[in-house]
């Protein structure tokens, strides 16, 4: 039954270690590892050469461009209007507000690409919202425009469900000492309440973006897909897997992971930065 | 709110420092309501609007296209195999993780969270550079005559990667906040470990079992990138929900694109609704419920 070497791990009265550890690296690896481990291999058998003709190519770059680009300010939109919609919903009472509630987790429960043609038809020329805006001139579907309002509507519950949670443990009495101290309202929320949030709103900003990037179902529908314009990076792996191209598909894909990685390692380095300066709230 | 203070007389109700004032208040709902409206709710309606666009009737009609039928058929096969499957490496995992202390558990915290912070589409293409016809493993699959890209096996696999981490997510937290005390006391009273399992973890972490499995249920049959890699498309053979969704909008078959997401729809607002459920009913039940997400 011993899985590990003792030295490993700490003595305990039940059994089933070895079984349950084994099941799960088991299954961890033939899902998960063993796949990714193939994606790795293979980037790592094209030559420098090919790599980098491909991570070269404009049509790449401008993929890469929009994909990162749009999560960025889609995040940021959610990182904003998250931070409002949980400090309302933690905060005031009013009527609905539980449906409300749990309403914000739409994005979590439906399908992606159900998501994205219910925009792509609200946003067109022809829809509600995109014959509106095509009086004003301004084109929303089709271009990355649309990709942005596509990904706003997916990140939203990252921020608005990592903030919730501590925006409702901030205590009263630090509140009640700002203003007692004669800080205005305004003061007190962005200069006590807010910063506990801080670190939370930053990991829920990560969520949002990283979920962005890769996302592909919602934004297809709504992008329009001309090359170089309106082109995400996770549908240039599929049109490059389309015409048997795998070592492009493969490149492609080793970018989005390595600049995904490198902004989330960033990303913990500030929290932990934040952290060490706030404390641990 | 230091200024209205100043100029209200002292009989009016007072403003309690620590919020801000009624009309700060509906000025800040009235803003989050209209972005929930806007972002969320519109979409939501729009779906059922554009599958009724033409009644009842051409509705109903649009699920009895043979294909439609396949791919609902298709969807519920698939997530019958994904979602016990997860389940049970939920489970597994988080008896490994909470009731147990040894190295190496944070890494396998990160990798079991791993797929969520991969784009869907290459957790598709890790399976079609492993199993494709260029793939690792193509050469010898053909020459055995297994096809598991652009057939069901590379759709429950892509399936798979995406919904891992769900079930387990649920648990661990919940399953470590709860120690390994009761085991131990039925350990002592001489039941057995799958007795103890059965009888004593597992009606523990029910509901939250539950709430895993719903959220995993919802992402298996909506699923689209990483399906959408591996599936090839094949009408009534390996088209999923989704992905038919896809075929009949850029066939200019709106109605049946609508009809198919307004079902998609309705298990969205099924799932909401025995989530919340359980939210209110259970929460102290619920690791979820203590970090929302």
């Amino acid at each position: 039954m011993t899985f590990l070497p003792s030295s490993l791990r700490q003595p305990s009265a039940l059994p089933g270690f070895g079984l349950a550890l084994g099941f799960t690296l088991a299954a961890l690896s033939l899902i998960v590892l063993i796949p990714l481990a193939a994606l790795v291999l293979h980037a790592a058998s094209i030559g420098p050469a090919d790599f980098f003709k491909t991570a070269s190519d404009p049509r790449t770059l401008a993929a890469l461009r929009l994909s990162f680009g749009t999560a960025l300010i889609a995040a940021l939109i959610n990182t904003v209007f998250g931070l409002l919609i949980a400090w309302v919903l933690v905060r005031y009472r009013f009527p609905g507000r539980r449906i409300i509630d749990a309403a914000v987790d739409l994005p979590f429960a439906l399908p992606t690409a159900v998501a994205g043609i219910a925009m792509a038809a609200i946003y067109a020329p022809n829809g509600p919202i995109g014959s509106i805006a095509q009086s004003f001139g301004l084109k929303i579907a089709y271009t990355p425009l649309g990709i942005g309002v596509a990904l706003v509507f997916i990140g939203l519950p990252f921020v608005v469900r990592t903030v919730q949670p501590v925006l409702e443990e901030v205590e009263s009495d630090v509140e009640e000492a700002s203003a007692l101290l004669g800080a205005s309202r305004l003061r007190t929320v962005f200069q006590v309440v807010l910063p506990h949030v801080y670190p939370a709103l930053l990991t829920g900003f990560a969520l949002a973006f990283a979920r962005g990037v890769g996302e592909y179902g919602s934004v297809i529908f709504i992008a329009g897909n001309i090359p170089l314009v309106s082109e995400i990076a996770p549908l240039l792996i599929v049109i490059k897997l389309e015409e048997f191209d795998y070592g492009g598909a493969t490149v492609i894909a080793t970018l989005m992971l390595a600049i995904s990685f490198a902004t989330l390692f960033l990303i913990n380095a500030v929290q932990g930065w934040s952290r060490t300066k706030y404390g641990n709230v | 709110m230091a200024m209205s203070d100043r100029f209200l007389p002292l009989a009016h109700t007072p403003e309690r420092a620590t919020s801000e004032t009624a009309l700060t208040r509906a000025v800040l709902i009235a803003i989050a309501l209209l972005f929930l409206a806007a972002v969320l709710f519109l979409p939501l309606v729009t779906v059922f609007m554009e599958a009724l666009r033409k009644g009842w009737g051409t509705l109903f009609e649009s699920f009895s296209d043979p294909d439609t039928l396949a791919a609902v058929r298709l969807t519920l096969i698939v997530a019958a195999i994904a979602v016990p499957f997860n389940a049970i490496v939920g489970l597994a995992a988080s008896w490994a993780i909470a009731k147990f202390e040894f190295k190496g558990k944070n890494l396998l915290l990160t990798l079991i969270d791993l797929p969520f912070s991969i784009s869907p589409v290459i957790s598709g293409l890790v399976f079609v550079l492993l199993f494709g016809a260029q793939g690792w493993l193509g050469p010898w699959l053909v020459a055995h005559d297994i096809q598991i890209i652009f057939a069901v096996p590379g759709i429950v696999l892509a399936t798979v990667l995406v919904t891992f981490p769900f079930v387990a997510r649920e648990l661990i937290p919940l399953m470590q906040s709860q120690g390994t005390s009761e085991e131990e006391a039925a350990l002592m009273l001489g039941a057995s470990g799958w007795y103890t399992f059965l009888h004593v973890t597992l009606p523990n972490v029910k509901w939250a079992l539950l709430y895993g499995v719903l959220l995993c249920n919802a992402r298996a049959m909506g699923e689209f990138g990483a399906v959408s890699v591996v599936s090839g498309h094949i009408r009534g053979l390996t088209n999923t929900m989704p992905l038919h969704i896809e075929i009949l909008y850029n066939e200019y078959n709106f109605v049946g694109a609508f009809a198919v997401a307004s079902l998609l729809a309705c298990l969205a607002l099924l799932t909401l609704l025995a989530k919340s459920l359980l939210e209110w009913r259970f929460s102290d039940e619920l690791a979820a419920t203590a970090r929302r997400h």
